[in-house]
């Protein structure tokens, strides 16, 4: 067995120099009833045995390299530079853990501290942690940083309906002990109607940018109305449409949560994925998670390390501001490499790519007779679709043509019956958006 | 030389991507919504890899060397299992894909859920929670939702030794109840005494449950397991194992046989998913017939049997009936699972059980020859993992950090430092079994040639490390400088 490199030989010497005969000797502690039970497993499988299957379980998959993806929904299909994958397979990066030891961790500190710059550069914001599990659990972990700024003296927790709704459904996962009250997503209420719900209870108001529906909203008079009451002001947002778009540090956000998939981490059926958190300074200490800052060593050379390390779980323990350990590093190192590669330049170019080819679907679907789509507010690279028959029918006829369609948004939204959340990536050619439209064309 | 930041190294104009034209017509930029500038890196392709190639070179890793980091699991991470993970079926697999369209992913999934069943005797299987904490939460919550169902809503306290690793007293906190701390005896175990005496004394009907991790965080296995979990259950509450440690009980016992109601598993430690410098990890848990409907969803379930025709059933998800809810968007960290699932694939019914017996061995062998020149508090059998003293006798000043710091430059990743907290100096050795003796054995050398050091030459000891990238880091001035983004690109940095 190649991991488990022991010979005969070697067993016995170790076993001779513990004191025992046989290893299992060495379980006399484990009560006798229940020791060494049967595994009901398969048999061993060689490495070439197990690639093969692990192929054919791949090859049952409908997929993004064989198909044309337009489904978004939180999960989001890019071009991943070739470079990205390339650094992730070093063996110094991804079998490496946390940096509880600085003097020899030095590159992923480094990197980790690169990431939470641009992350700031891309949100608008002071400081941004190392990472969360995914966009949903960051914004659940916001919930946490906002009642402790208003010193769990405010139990009111305001939601958009418009924030994706899974990552609401975590947030109530989350703070189901809690006694909080969230409020403002069981109906439709646009941003006029969160605000008119703002008051002295409430710790925190939290939109999406671009929301659910893909669209931007106005989200300007947000900051005045959730800091004249007190509350924070948190945005949930797609950090890819941050290419184009006003950061919410400009809005006046107190917190920037979201997925950071977008940046150079492959779909993998939903996970691993990077939940990124970013705040103003003067809530810094109240983070949760790691986060990395900026020192010298004893020759006075810039050096990174782990910091604020109080707050975490191995300190504080039952007083610590998360339970959060094991975070997303290695997805943190993706997005960093990602947005190194890419760029300034870069992400404005593909930013641009999305806006185009998904304003060019959209327009070309509009035209369709039997379809309208919303074009009420602007959008990034995702819109609404309201299509004359069932969503799963509109899929099934684009998936014999090689095509995975939009998401239906009546499974999560009861007016939404027979609509569609259309995606459209850099990695749409416009002859594929060309037979998506024919083929809908072709439904009404 | 330190390598410089990534904006240091940019020049206005660059791009490390060759991307494509715009092969539509374009449609108005909506200028007022524009951002007016994007800080971010403007780096060519060849010096950005030349960056991070440099920056990894910089790490140490298990691909490196020896990594005894006790309570981690550093074992080596197979390359057929990244090789899978790469597969475009499985990489490049959308999340929200229809069922009918992703069955290799499902079925999968399912067989996973059933092996980490059988592993642990539980019935129940849910692989969504993120890592070993999440995993940890849902526990949790699972035990709170099912007190509350059964009128017993006053049940909020979960017993927590003192020696247990940070996030299970977090964790408590985070469902919103409260945790009452048990004391170690000298022998290392919970002290059943005050186990009993808290089972049986006025906290009795507020007792939801307890954590408790096997073999402890010292590494031993708990003598008296069964009367723990006896005098809990006693007292009407609901037994959570930790299960972080399983490297030490793969095919020796099954939690749930030992009458544990829950527990989570770690598959970046036990099933070898990397360690990623921090991450992403996977924490699935598993429940008896008492928690399954409140398992946190979706998991997943055969929607329809076979029929006579076709053989196989198909695959879907399901969110259980009384769920505690969704812990993260999606279904978990699906390319941990795959991993996970191609690790035991490979080693099989019997494979699996090697592991757990090489970890006990490797563990026991080098418990056994540095507690030669090391104090070690519990010197029985220990599981995978054994927790020694880092300061040696009539040599004053000298303390585990020391140690850890020299052990670098003899080019061996240090032990976990001072953890658990019940132990002073605590260095928790945890080697894995997929270490040779002559690793061990030069790990034990260098641990003695510096236990010679403290004696002979202590600031050998106390300005190490040496030969690392970089000396020891002024962590005060880290915390109060604060300096958490680079500079002079952005607000928040330093000068």
């Amino acid at each position: 067995m190649s991991y488990i490199p022991h010979t005969d030989a070697e067993r016995q010497q170790m076993l001779a120099e513990i004191g025992v005969t046989t290893i299992e000797d060495l379980f006399e502690a484990v009560p006798s009833s229940h020791r060494f039970p049967r595994l009901d497993l398969p048999k061993p499988m060689s490495e070439m045995e197990v690639a093969a299957e692990m192929l054919s379980i791949s090859e049952a998959n409908d997929h993004a390299q064989d198909f044309a993806v337009f489904r978004g929904a939180g999960a989001y299909h890019h071009y991943i530079p070739s470079a990205v994958n390339h650094m992730l397979l070093r063996g110094e990066f991804y079998t490496a853990y946390t940096p509880y030891q600085p003097e020899i961790s030095q590159g992923t500190l480094q990197a980790t501290f690169e990431y939470q710059s641009m992350m700031c550069a891309l949100t608008g914001m002071d400081a941004a942690n190392a990472s969360h599990y995914d966009g949903a659990t960051s914004l659940a972990e916001a919930v946490t940083v906002a009642m402790e700024v208003t010193r769990n003296k405010r139990k009111k927790i305001i939601l958009s309906h418009a924030i994706h709704p899974q990552y609401r459904e975590v947030v109530r996962t989350y703070h189901q002990g809690r006694g909080i009250r969230i409020v403002g997503d069981r109906g439709r209420s646009d941003i006029d109607g969160l605000m008119e719900m703002l008051d002295e209870n409430t710790a925190m108001l939290a939109v999406q940018y671009p929301n659910f529906f893909g669209q931007i909203d106005d989200y300007t008079a947000l900051s005045d109305a959730c800091h004249e009451v007190g509350a924070l002001l948190v945005f949930v947002t797609n950090p890819m449409a941050l290419s184009l778009f006003k950061s919410p540090g400009e809005l006046g956000a107190d917190i920037v949560v979201g997925e950071g998939q977008p940046m150079g981490i492959p779909l993998s059926y939903g996970g691993p994925y990077l939940g990124f958190f970013a705040i103003k300074q003067k809530y810094v200490r109240k983070i949760a998670g790691r986060i990395i800052g900026e020192t010298v060593d004893a020759d006075g050379q810039r050096a990174y390390v782990m910091t604020l390390r109080p707050r975490e779980q191995d300190i504080k323990r039952e007083r610590a501001t998360s339970n959060i350990c094991t975070n997303q590093g290695l997805m943190a190192l993706s997005a960093s490499v990602y947005m190194a590669l890419m760029g300034k330049n870069g992400l404005q170019h593909v930013g641009k790519l999305n806006y185009h080819k998904a304003h060019y679907a959209a327009n070309q679907i509009n035209a369709l007779d039997g379809y309208t789509v919303d074009m009420t507010k602007p959008f990034f690279n995702e819109f609404v679709v309201s299509c004359p028959c069932p969503i799963n029918e509109v899929n099934a006829a684009l998936l014999e043509q090689g095509i995975i369609g939009g998401y239906d948004l009546g499974q999560d939204y009861a007016h939404l019956e027979n609509n569609m959340l259309l995606c459209v990536t850099e990695t749409n050619a416009k002859a594929e958006i060309d037979v998506l439209v024919e083929i809908l064309g072709g439904l009404a | 030389m330190a390598e410089p930041n990534i904006y240091e190294i940019s020049s206005p104009g660059r791009i490390g991507v060759n991307l494509p034209e715009c092969d539509v017509p374009e449609s108005d930029l909506p200028t007022e919504l524009m951002r007016d500038d994007l800080a971010m890196p403007e780096v060519g392709e060849l010096q950005v890899v030349r960056h991070f190639v440099k920056l990894s070179q910089l790490n140490y890793a298990i691909d490196k060397g020896f990594y005894p980091l006790g309570s981690c699991t550093m074992k080596y991470n197979p390359k057929i299992n990244e090789d899978a993970a790469r597969l475009p079926g499985l990489a490049q697999l959308h999340p929200l894909t229809d069922i009918e369209s992703s069955q290799g992913a499902l079925y999968l999934m399912h067989e996973l859920q059933n092996w980490l069943a059988e592993i642990s005797g539980f019935s129940g299987i849910s692989l969504t929670p993120a890592a070993g904490a999440q995993g940890e939460f849902a526990g949790i919550l699972m035990i709170r939702n099912y007190h509350i169902a059964n009128n017993d809503s006053q049940r909020d306290i979960i017993l927590v030794p003192n020696s247990a690793h940070g996030t299970n007293p977090a964790t408590v906190s985070m469902a919103g109840m409260r945790v009452h701390e048990l004391p170690a005896g000298d022998d290392g175990n919970v002290d059943l005494e005050a186990l009993q005496a808290a089972c049986e004394g006025d906290m009795r009907d507020q007792i939801a449950g307890m954590m408790i991790t096997v073999p402890s965080t010292l590494g031993l296995f708990e003598a008296h397991i069964l009367k723990v979990v006896e005098a809990v259950h006693g007292a009407g509450g609901l037994m959570y194992m930790d299960g972080a440690n399983m490297n030490a009980l793969m095919g020796v016992v099954k939690p749930a046989e030992l009458g544990f109601d829950v527990m989570h598993y770690n598959l970046h430690k036990t099933f070898s998913t990397p360690h990623g410098g921090g991450g992403p990890g996977s924490g699935p848990v598993g429940v008896n017939e008492k928690l399954k409907p409140f398992l946190p969803g979706p998991i997943v379930d055969i929607v329809e049997t076979a029929d006579e025709e076709d053989d196989a059933p198909l695959y879907g998800f399901v969110m259980p009936e009384k769920s505690i809810g969704r812990m993260k968007a999606f279904h978990g960290n699906f390319g941990m699972h795959l991993r996970a699932y191609a690790y035991i694939r490979v080693y099989g019914d019997s494979g699996i059980r090697e592991v757990t017996r090489h970890a006990v061995l490797n563990a026991n062998y080098m418990r056994a020859k540095l507690m030669k020149t090391y104090k070690v508090p519990y010197p029985r059998y220990c599981g995978h993992e054994f927790v020694m003293e880092g300061h040696l006798e009539g040599v004053h000043d000298i303390h585990a950090l020391d140690i850890s710091k020299r052990l670098m430059d003899y080019g061996f990743h240090p032990p976990t430092n001072y953890f658990p907290l019940i132990v002073p100096e605590a260095l928790l050795i945890e080697p894995t079994e997929t270490e040779t003796k002559e690793d061990l054995d030069a790990f034990i050398d260098a641990m003695e040639k510096i236990a010679e050091e403290a004696r002979t030459n202590p600031d050998l000891l106390h300005n190490a490390p040496h030969t690392a990238p970089v000396k020891r880091l002024d962590e005060v001035r880290a915390a109060k400088e604060l300096v958490l983004c680079c500079a002079p690109a952005l607000p928040g940095g330093g000068d």
